[in-house]
C-alpha cells in the first residue's frame, strides 16, 4: 500500500463487501458458537426470520411508513426555514450578527433533552415528533448555510459588480448559485442527523414507528427485532443518502469538477 | 475642499475620456496602529483609443488604483471622472478582468459571457449573437458549453476578455490577467488582445509588472513608483500599428525596454528593501 494512491473501482467495491462478509462471519460466530447468550444477541438466521414476521405478521410497513413521515415532515418543515434565513444571515451581516450569537447557543441544546418538555406542550402527538426533529435540524442549517454563504468568493461577487450586477442579482445570480452545491451536502448531512432524533423521539412515548417497535422488542427480549429494526434504519439512511447525492450530481455537475 | 478645488484647477485635459483627479488612497495598517499609504495623490487623463499600461513593482499600488477606477475601492482623496461624470461604484461602463480567475464557475463559456448582458435585461437570441461574436473573437469556437474548470488558464483569461467585452464598456480595465500564465501563453494572449484593440481601439488600462509586456501593446507607458505609488514617468511608445510579435526584436523596442528598465529598477530594490523591515499590507 503506498499513501493515496488509488485503486481500482472493482477492487474499492469488493474490499466495500468484504467489511459486511467479515462483519456478519464475526456475528454469526459469536452467536453460532455460543460465546454470547442468545437473550442479550440474537444470531443472524433469527433476526432475518424475525425481521420476515415483522413485515408479515406485524405490520412492520406501517411503522416504517410513519417513520419515515415524521423524519420527512420535521426535516422539510426546518430546512424551508432555515436555509433562507442561513441565507439572509450569510448575506447580510448585520442580520448574521443578530442572530449568530444565538443560533451558535442553541443548536448546542441536545434536540433529544427537548422531548419531556415537548410532551408536556405537545403531547406526544406527531406535532412533538416534528418538533424534536426540527429542533434538532434547525439550529444546525441555519448555522451551516449561514457560513456557506459568507464564505462566497469575493472575487466572483467584485466581477459581477464590474459586469453591471446590482445587490438583487449579486444575491441571485453570483451568491446563490455559487452556495447551491455545498448546501445541498449540508442538507444531506443534517438528514442524516434528523433519523438520530426520530428514533429518540419514538423511544419515548410512542405508539407507532420504528423506534416504538425497538422498545416494545425490548420488553419481550427479543434481540432479533431490534437488531432488524436498527439494520433497517441504516438501510433506509443509505438510500436517501444516496438519492441525495444522485440528485445532487444531477442539479450540479460543474461542482464535480476539478 | 482644498483638494478638490486644485484638482479642478488641475484637471488635465477637459477632454480625457477618464480623469484621475489627485486619487490617493490610505489604508489602515494590517494588525494595529497607524496607516499605510498605497497611492499618493495622482493625476491621470486617459484619452479615449488610449492603450495604456501601468508599470511598477508589485505592492506599489498600480492595482489600487486600477480598483478605484473600477469602483470596487474609494479613494481617500480625489476623484475619478468618465466621461465627466464622477464615478461612485462599480459598473458595466468600466469592464474588468482580474489576475485570478473569476469566471463563474456554475456557468459555461457562452452563460459567462452573456451575464452581463442578461443583467442589462437583452433578449436571449441578441445576447447569443453577441457571445457568438466574442467567442470567435477570442478563439473559444466549440467550447461554449464547457465549464470554466474544462478550461485551461489562457482559455479562462480568454473567456473572462470576452465577458468584459461583450459589455461594450467605455473604457477596459485590465489587472494583470495575464500573469499567472506560462510565459508562452502570456505572449500569445498579448497579441490576440493587441489584435482586438487594434480592431476596434476600445481604451484600456492595461497593469503589469512585466516590461516587455508593458511596451508590445501600449501607446502610453506610466512608471509607478514603489509604495506609496506615484508616477514616476511616462513614456510614449512610437511603434506602428498592426504591431507583429518581431517588433519586440527591434532597436527600438530595445531602446524602450532600457529605459524602462533604468526606470523600474530603483523602484523594485527600494521595494525589496523594505521587504526586509516589518510585514507590508496588500496595497498591490
Amino acid at each position: 500500500m503506498t499513501p493515496l494512491k488509488p485503486i481500482a473501482p472493482i477492487r474499492r467495491i469488493t474490499l466495500g463487501i468484504l467489511f459486511f462478509v467479515v462483519f456478519v462471519a464475526i456475528w454469526a460466530a459469536a452467536t453460532f458458537g455460543g460465546l454470547v447468550s442468545k437473550v442479550f444477541l440474537a444470531d443472524p438466521l433469527t433476526m432475518v426470520r424475525e425481521g420476515i414476521s415483522l413485515f408479515v405478521e406485524q405490520g412492520f410497513i406501517k411503522d416504517i411508513g410513519i417513520t419515515v413521515w415524521r423524519v420527512v415532515g420535521g426535516f422539510v418543515l426546518a430546512a424551508v426555514l432555515a436555509v433562507p434565513l442561513g441565507i439572509a444571515m450569510g448575506t447580510y451581516r448585520p442580520v448574521g450578527a443578530f442572530f449568530e450569537p444565538f443560533v451558535s447557543f442553541a443548536r448546542y441544546l441536545p434536540a433529544s433533552a427537548f422531548i419531556p418538555l415537548l410532551i408536556l406542550w405537545a403531547g406526544i402527538g406527531e406535532l412533538q415528533k416534528l418538533l424534536v426533529i426540527f429542533i434538532g435540524s434547525f439550529f444546525q442549517l441555519v448555522l451551516m448555510v449561514a457560513v456557506i454563504v459568507g464564505n462566497a468568493r469575493t472575487d466572483l461577487v467584485e466581477a459581477a459588480y464590474t459586469l453591471g450586477a446590482k445587490d438583487a442579482g449579486i444575491v441571485r445570480r453570483v451568491l446563490l448559485p455559487g452556495a447551491a452545491p455545498d448546501i445541498a451536502e449540508t442538507l444531506r448531512l443534517v438528514l442524516g442527523w434528523a433519523w438520530t432524533y426520530v428514533i429518540v423521539a419514538e423511544l419515548i412515548g410512542s405508539s407507532s414507528g420504528i423506534g416504538h417497535m425497538i422498545t416494545d422488542s425490548q420488553a419481550l427480549l427479543n434481540t432479533g427485532q431490534i437488531i432488524f429494526g436498527i439494520i433497517v434504519i441504516g438501510v433506509i439512511g443509505l438510500v436517501s443518502d444516496f438519492c441525495f447525492k444522485a440528485a445532487n450530481q444531477k442539479l450540479f455537475p460543474w461542482a464535480l469538477l476539478r | 475642499m482644498g483638494v478638490v478645488a486644485v484638482s479642478a484647477a488641475r484637471d488635465p485635459s477637459a477632454s480625457a475620456q477618464l480623469s484621475v483627479l489627485q486619487v490617493g488612497r490610505v489604508f489602515p495598517a494590517p494588525r494595529g496602529r497607524g496607516t499605510i499609504e498605497a497611492l499618493q495623490p495622482i493625476d491621470l487623463a486617459v484619452e479615449r483609443n488610449d492603450f495604456i499600461t501601468i508599470l511598477g513593482p508589485s505592492g506599489c499600488g498600480k492595482s489600487t488604483l486600477l480598483r478605484i477606477i473600477a469602483g470596487l475601492d474609494t479613494p481617500t482623496t480625489g476623484r475619478v471622472l468618465l466621461e465627466g461624470r464622477p464615478i461612485t461604484g462599480p459598473g458595466p461602463d468600466r469592464g474588468m478582468v482580474f489576475q485570478s480567475y473569476t469566471l463563474f464557475p456554475w456557468l459555461t463559456v457562452r452563460e459567462n459571457i452573456c451575464f452581463g448582458l442578461r443583467e442589462k435585461g437583452m433578449a436571449l437570441p441578441e445576447q447569443q449573437e453577441r457571445a457568438a461574436f466574442f467567442i470567435d473573437r477570442v478563439g473559444l469556437n466549440g467550447f461554449e458549453q464547457h465549464y470554466p474548470k474544462q478550461l485551461s488558464g489562457g482559455m479562462q483569461q480568454r473567456t473572462a476578455l470576452a465577458r468584459a467585452l461583450a459589455n461594450d464598456p467605455q473604457i477596459l480595465l485590465l489587472d494583470e490577467p495575464f500573469g499567472a500564465l506560462d510565459n508562452q501563453t502570456r505572449v500569445l494572449m498579448q497579441e490576440l488582445l493587441l489584435g482586438i484593440w487594434e480592431a476596434d481601439r476600445k481604451t484600456v488600462l492595461f497593469v503589469t509588472h512585466d516590461i516587455d509586456e508593458s511596451i508590445f501593446m501600449a501607446n502610453r507607458v506610466i512608471v509607478f513608483t514603489a509604495r506609496p505609488g506615484r508616477i514616476k514617468t511616462e513614456l510614449a511608445i512610437d511603434l506602428p500599428h498592426p504591431r507583429h510579435y518581431t517588433v519586440k526584436t527591434t532597436p527600438r523596442f530595445a531602446e524602450y525596454k532600457g529605459e524602462l528598465t533604468e526606470a523600474i529598477r530603483g523602484e523594485v530594490l527600494q521595494t525589496m528593501a523594505r521587504e526586509r523591515q516589518p510585514p507590508a499590507d496588500s496595497g498591490g
